[in-house]
Protein backbone atom coordinates (compact mmCIF):
# COMPACT_ATOMS: atom_id res chain seq x y z
CA UNK A 1 0.00 0.00 0.00
CA UNK A 2 1.03 3.27 -1.01
CA UNK A 3 1.67 6.15 2.15
CA UNK A 4 2.17 8.84 -0.65
CA UNK A 5 -0.44 11.67 -0.12
CA UNK A 6 -2.38 12.44 -2.63
CA UNK A 7 -1.64 16.18 -3.67
CA UNK A 8 -5.14 17.40 -4.76
CA UNK A 9 -4.48 19.15 -8.09
CA UNK A 10 -5.08 22.84 -7.70
CA UNK A 11 -8.27 23.80 -9.26
CA UNK A 12 -8.11 26.99 -10.94
CA UNK A 13 -10.89 28.34 -11.16
CA UNK A 14 -11.59 32.40 -11.00
CA UNK A 15 -15.19 32.49 -11.56
CA UNK A 16 -15.51 36.14 -10.19
CA UNK A 17 -12.68 37.01 -13.27
CA UNK A 18 -15.45 36.20 -15.84
CA UNK A 19 -16.93 39.17 -15.48
CA UNK A 20 -13.73 41.03 -16.33
CA UNK A 21 -13.62 38.33 -19.02
CA UNK A 22 -16.16 39.28 -21.07
CA UNK A 23 -15.10 42.93 -20.37
CA UNK A 24 -12.04 42.24 -21.59
CA UNK A 25 -13.91 40.62 -24.72
CA UNK A 26 -15.70 44.13 -25.46
CA UNK A 27 -12.29 46.12 -25.52
CA UNK A 28 -10.74 43.41 -27.68
CA UNK A 29 -14.15 43.74 -30.21
CA UNK A 30 -13.42 47.52 -30.10
CA UNK A 31 -9.60 47.78 -30.59
CA UNK A 32 -9.34 44.70 -32.38
CA UNK A 33 -6.53 44.44 -29.69
CA UNK A 34 -6.12 41.07 -27.43
CA UNK A 35 -5.48 41.72 -23.76
CA UNK A 36 -4.11 38.38 -21.97
CA UNK A 37 -7.37 36.15 -21.94
CA UNK A 38 -8.03 33.87 -19.13
CA UNK A 39 -6.17 31.22 -20.90
CA UNK A 40 -3.41 33.11 -21.36
CA UNK A 41 -2.49 32.75 -17.80
CA UNK A 42 -3.09 36.14 -16.14
CA UNK A 43 -3.41 34.97 -12.81
CA UNK A 44 -2.87 31.49 -12.70
CA UNK A 45 -0.68 30.07 -15.56
CA UNK A 46 -2.70 28.64 -18.82
CA UNK A 47 -6.26 27.24 -17.89
CA UNK A 48 -7.94 25.96 -20.94
CA UNK A 49 -11.33 25.71 -21.22
CA UNK A 50 -12.94 22.47 -19.62
CA UNK A 51 -16.76 21.59 -20.22
CA UNK A 52 -18.72 18.96 -18.94
CA UNK A 53 -21.64 17.02 -19.93
CA UNK A 54 -23.30 14.07 -19.38
CA UNK A 55 -26.12 11.32 -20.55
CA UNK A 56 -27.32 7.94 -19.03
CA UNK A 57 -24.70 6.06 -19.76
CA UNK A 58 -21.59 7.94 -19.88
CA UNK A 59 -19.77 11.80 -18.48
CA UNK A 60 -18.22 13.66 -21.37
CA UNK A 61 -15.43 16.44 -20.81
CA UNK A 62 -14.25 18.49 -23.07
CA UNK A 63 -10.60 20.87 -23.40
CA UNK A 64 -9.93 23.38 -25.62
CA UNK A 65 -5.94 22.64 -26.32
CA UNK A 66 -5.40 24.13 -29.62
CA UNK A 67 -1.86 23.42 -31.26
CA UNK A 68 -0.93 20.54 -29.42
CA UNK A 69 0.34 16.96 -30.28
CA UNK A 70 -1.75 14.08 -28.66
CA UNK A 71 1.36 12.68 -27.43
CA UNK A 72 1.63 16.07 -25.12
CA UNK A 73 -1.72 15.59 -22.81
CA UNK A 74 -1.64 13.60 -20.09
CA UNK A 75 -4.78 12.00 -18.26
CA UNK A 76 -5.09 10.91 -15.19
CA UNK A 77 -8.61 9.46 -13.46
CA UNK A 78 -7.82 9.14 -9.56
CA UNK A 79 -10.41 9.18 -6.76
CA UNK A 80 -13.03 10.32 -8.99
CA UNK A 81 -11.43 13.07 -10.51
CA UNK A 82 -10.17 13.96 -13.66
CA UNK A 83 -7.25 15.33 -14.53
CA UNK A 84 -5.45 16.82 -17.60
CA UNK A 85 -1.72 17.91 -18.14
CA UNK A 86 0.40 18.50 -20.50
CA UNK A 87 2.65 20.63 -22.18
CA UNK A 88 2.59 22.61 -25.07
CA UNK A 89 6.24 23.60 -26.94
CA UNK A 90 7.04 26.48 -29.03
CA UNK A 91 8.53 25.13 -32.10
CA UNK A 92 11.71 25.45 -33.13
CA UNK A 93 11.75 27.68 -36.13
CA UNK A 94 9.56 30.11 -34.11
CA UNK A 95 11.96 31.08 -32.53
CA UNK A 96 14.28 31.96 -34.95
CA UNK A 97 12.27 34.89 -36.28
CA UNK A 98 11.85 38.58 -34.69
CA UNK A 99 8.77 38.05 -32.81
CA UNK A 100 5.85 41.20 -33.46
CA UNK A 101 3.18 39.52 -30.74
CA UNK A 102 2.74 36.49 -28.79
CA UNK A 103 0.13 36.21 -27.10
CA UNK A 104 -0.31 32.27 -27.61
CA UNK A 105 0.40 30.46 -23.93
CA UNK A 106 3.29 27.85 -24.34
CA UNK A 107 4.12 25.63 -21.34
CA UNK A 108 2.72 23.45 -18.54
CA UNK A 109 -0.82 23.32 -18.01
CA UNK A 110 -3.39 21.37 -15.44
CA UNK A 111 -6.79 21.12 -15.19
CA UNK A 112 -8.72 18.90 -12.90
CA UNK A 113 -12.54 18.29 -12.31
CA UNK A 114 -14.41 16.28 -10.44
CA UNK A 115 -16.76 14.11 -12.12
CA UNK A 116 -20.28 13.79 -10.83
CA UNK A 117 -20.71 10.21 -10.98
CA UNK A 118 -18.35 6.99 -10.57
CA UNK A 119 -17.00 5.91 -13.95
CA UNK A 120 -15.59 2.28 -15.36
CA UNK A 121 -12.12 3.85 -15.50
CA UNK A 122 -11.27 0.38 -17.58
CA UNK A 123 -13.65 2.09 -20.44
CA UNK A 124 -11.96 5.32 -20.54
CA UNK A 125 -11.41 6.69 -24.26
CA UNK A 126 -10.34 10.24 -25.43
CA UNK A 127 -9.93 11.80 -28.98
CA UNK A 128 -8.36 14.82 -30.45
CA UNK A 129 -9.84 16.94 -32.67
CA UNK A 130 -9.85 20.30 -34.23
CA UNK A 131 -7.47 21.06 -31.04
CA UNK A 132 -10.53 19.77 -28.80
CA UNK A 133 -10.20 16.89 -26.35
CA UNK A 134 -12.66 14.86 -25.93
CA UNK A 135 -12.67 12.56 -22.71
CA UNK A 136 -16.01 9.92 -22.84
CA UNK A 137 -16.07 8.15 -18.83
CA UNK A 138 -18.50 5.52 -19.63
CA UNK A 139 -20.49 5.41 -16.19
CA UNK A 140 -20.43 2.46 -13.73
CA UNK A 141 -23.17 0.34 -13.84
CA UNK A 142 -24.57 1.41 -10.00
CA UNK A 143 -24.30 5.03 -11.37
CA UNK A 144 -26.45 4.64 -13.85
CA UNK A 145 -30.59 5.74 -13.13
CA UNK A 146 -32.56 2.25 -12.63
CA UNK A 147 -35.76 2.42 -13.04
CA UNK A 148 -37.86 0.82 -9.99
CA UNK A 149 -41.00 -0.64 -10.75
CA UNK A 150 -43.78 0.34 -7.57
CA UNK A 151 -46.35 -1.91 -7.40
CA UNK A 152 -49.08 0.16 -6.01
CA UNK A 153 -51.76 -2.16 -4.51
CA UNK B 1 -32.43 22.55 -20.07
CA UNK B 2 -31.15 22.39 -16.18
CA UNK B 3 -28.10 23.45 -14.77
CA UNK B 4 -26.42 24.85 -17.31
CA UNK B 5 -23.57 27.37 -16.92
CA UNK B 6 -22.78 28.94 -19.66
CA UNK B 7 -19.72 31.44 -19.97
CA UNK B 8 -20.00 35.08 -20.68
CA UNK B 9 -18.77 34.90 -24.05
CA UNK B 10 -21.03 32.93 -25.09
CA UNK B 11 -24.18 35.05 -24.35
CA UNK B 12 -25.03 37.28 -27.57
CA UNK B 13 -25.84 41.04 -26.19
CA UNK B 14 -29.56 41.90 -27.17
CA UNK B 15 -30.07 45.33 -28.14
CA UNK B 16 -32.50 47.31 -26.72
CA UNK B 17 -34.99 47.46 -30.47
CA UNK B 18 -34.73 43.63 -29.89
CA UNK B 19 -31.89 42.55 -32.69
CA UNK B 20 -28.97 40.88 -32.13
CA UNK B 21 -25.63 41.67 -32.34
CA UNK B 22 -23.22 39.01 -33.66
CA UNK B 23 -20.52 38.75 -31.16
CA UNK B 24 -17.24 37.12 -32.40
CA UNK B 25 -14.32 36.00 -29.92
CA UNK B 26 -10.79 37.57 -30.78
CA UNK B 27 -8.25 34.65 -31.62
CA UNK B 28 -4.87 34.81 -29.21
CA UNK B 29 -2.37 35.05 -32.34
CA UNK B 30 1.30 35.14 -32.60
CA UNK B 31 3.14 36.72 -35.48
CA UNK B 32 6.92 36.12 -36.32
CA UNK B 33 9.06 37.65 -38.94
CA UNK B 34 11.27 35.31 -40.98
CA UNK B 35 13.99 35.49 -43.39
CA UNK B 36 11.22 35.68 -46.55
CA UNK B 37 7.96 37.11 -44.93
CA UNK B 38 5.94 36.64 -41.62
CA UNK B 39 4.32 33.89 -39.71
CA UNK B 40 0.91 34.59 -38.24
CA UNK B 41 -0.64 31.61 -35.60
CA UNK B 42 -3.88 32.17 -34.44
CA UNK B 43 -5.76 29.67 -31.96
CA UNK B 44 -9.43 28.68 -32.86
CA UNK B 45 -10.40 25.41 -31.04
CA UNK B 46 -13.55 23.73 -32.44
CA UNK B 47 -12.72 25.36 -36.29
CA UNK B 48 -11.67 22.97 -38.85
CA UNK B 49 -10.34 24.01 -42.79
CA UNK B 50 -14.35 23.81 -43.85
CA UNK B 51 -15.10 26.85 -41.28
CA UNK B 52 -12.53 28.99 -42.03
CA UNK B 53 -12.04 31.91 -44.17
CA UNK B 54 -9.23 33.85 -44.51
CA UNK B 55 -9.63 37.05 -46.89
CA UNK B 56 -7.35 39.93 -47.85
CA UNK B 57 -8.90 43.06 -49.10
CA UNK B 58 -7.24 46.73 -49.28
CA UNK B 59 -4.26 45.22 -47.36
CA UNK B 60 -6.50 44.16 -44.46
CA UNK B 61 -6.14 40.42 -43.76
CA UNK B 62 -9.56 38.93 -41.92
CA UNK B 63 -9.69 36.44 -40.04
CA UNK B 64 -13.12 34.10 -39.66
CA UNK B 65 -13.67 30.71 -37.67
CA UNK B 66 -16.85 28.95 -37.33
CA UNK B 67 -16.67 26.09 -35.15
CA UNK B 68 -17.70 22.76 -36.68
CA UNK B 69 -21.47 21.71 -35.32
CA UNK B 70 -20.50 18.86 -32.79
CA UNK B 71 -22.77 17.46 -31.33
CA UNK B 72 -23.05 17.81 -27.48
CA UNK B 73 -23.30 14.51 -25.96
CA UNK B 74 -26.32 14.65 -23.17
CA UNK B 75 -26.68 17.48 -20.85
CA UNK B 76 -24.68 20.03 -20.41
CA UNK B 77 -23.13 20.12 -16.42
CA UNK B 78 -20.60 22.54 -16.38
CA UNK B 79 -19.30 24.67 -19.68
CA UNK B 80 -16.31 27.15 -19.95
CA UNK B 81 -15.79 27.62 -23.61
CA UNK B 82 -17.32 29.77 -25.23
CA UNK B 83 -20.06 29.14 -28.39
CA UNK B 84 -18.99 32.54 -30.40
CA UNK B 85 -17.07 31.87 -33.69
CA UNK B 86 -13.82 33.84 -34.15
CA UNK B 87 -12.77 37.18 -36.02
CA UNK B 88 -9.80 39.20 -36.48
CA UNK B 89 -8.18 41.71 -38.65
CA UNK B 90 -4.84 42.61 -39.30
CA UNK B 91 -3.72 45.18 -40.88
CA UNK B 92 -0.86 44.08 -43.92
CA UNK B 93 2.71 45.92 -44.42
CA UNK B 94 3.04 46.82 -47.71
CA UNK B 95 5.77 45.03 -47.95
CA UNK B 96 3.89 41.47 -48.36
CA UNK B 97 2.80 40.04 -51.17
CA UNK B 98 -1.01 39.43 -50.92
CA UNK B 99 -1.03 37.29 -53.54
CA UNK B 100 1.60 34.46 -51.73
CA UNK B 101 -0.38 34.06 -48.94
CA UNK B 102 -0.77 30.35 -47.65
CA UNK B 103 -2.71 29.06 -44.90
CA UNK B 104 -2.50 26.02 -42.90
CA UNK B 105 -5.27 24.36 -39.75
CA UNK B 106 -3.93 21.69 -37.56
CA UNK B 107 -5.76 21.06 -34.10
CA UNK B 108 -7.48 24.35 -34.01
CA UNK B 109 -4.69 26.51 -34.91
CA UNK B 110 -4.13 28.59 -38.26
CA UNK B 111 -0.65 29.17 -39.43
CA UNK B 112 -0.45 31.63 -42.00
CA UNK B 113 2.86 32.68 -44.13
CA UNK B 114 3.14 35.59 -45.69
CA UNK B 115 5.45 35.95 -47.97
CA UNK B 116 7.00 39.10 -48.73
CA UNK B 117 7.68 40.94 -52.51
CA UNK B 118 10.55 40.11 -53.97
CA UNK B 119 11.41 43.55 -54.06
CA UNK B 120 11.83 43.95 -50.52
CA UNK B 121 14.10 41.17 -49.84
CA UNK B 122 17.60 42.30 -49.17
CA UNK B 123 19.71 41.95 -52.35
CA UNK B 124 23.43 41.15 -52.67
CA UNK B 125 24.35 44.20 -55.57
CA UNK B 126 27.59 42.91 -57.37
CA UNK B 127 30.34 45.62 -57.71
CA UNK B 128 32.11 45.94 -60.66
CA UNK B 129 36.14 46.89 -61.54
Amino acid sequence: MSITRYQTPELSNWSSFDRLASFRDEVNRLFDFSWPSRDSGLFSGWSPALDVSDDKDAIFVNVELPGMKKEEINLTLHNGALTVSGERKQERAAEEGETFRSERYFGKFQRSVTLPAAVDASKVSASYKDGILTVELPKAEEAKPKQIEVGVS
Amino acid sequence: MNATLTSPQSQTPTLRNGSHRVSYLTPLANILETADGYVLEAEMPGVNKDGLEVTVENRELTIIGRRAMTERNGREVYRESPASDYRRTFELDPSIDTAKVTAKMEQGLLTLHLAKAESVKPRRIAVNG
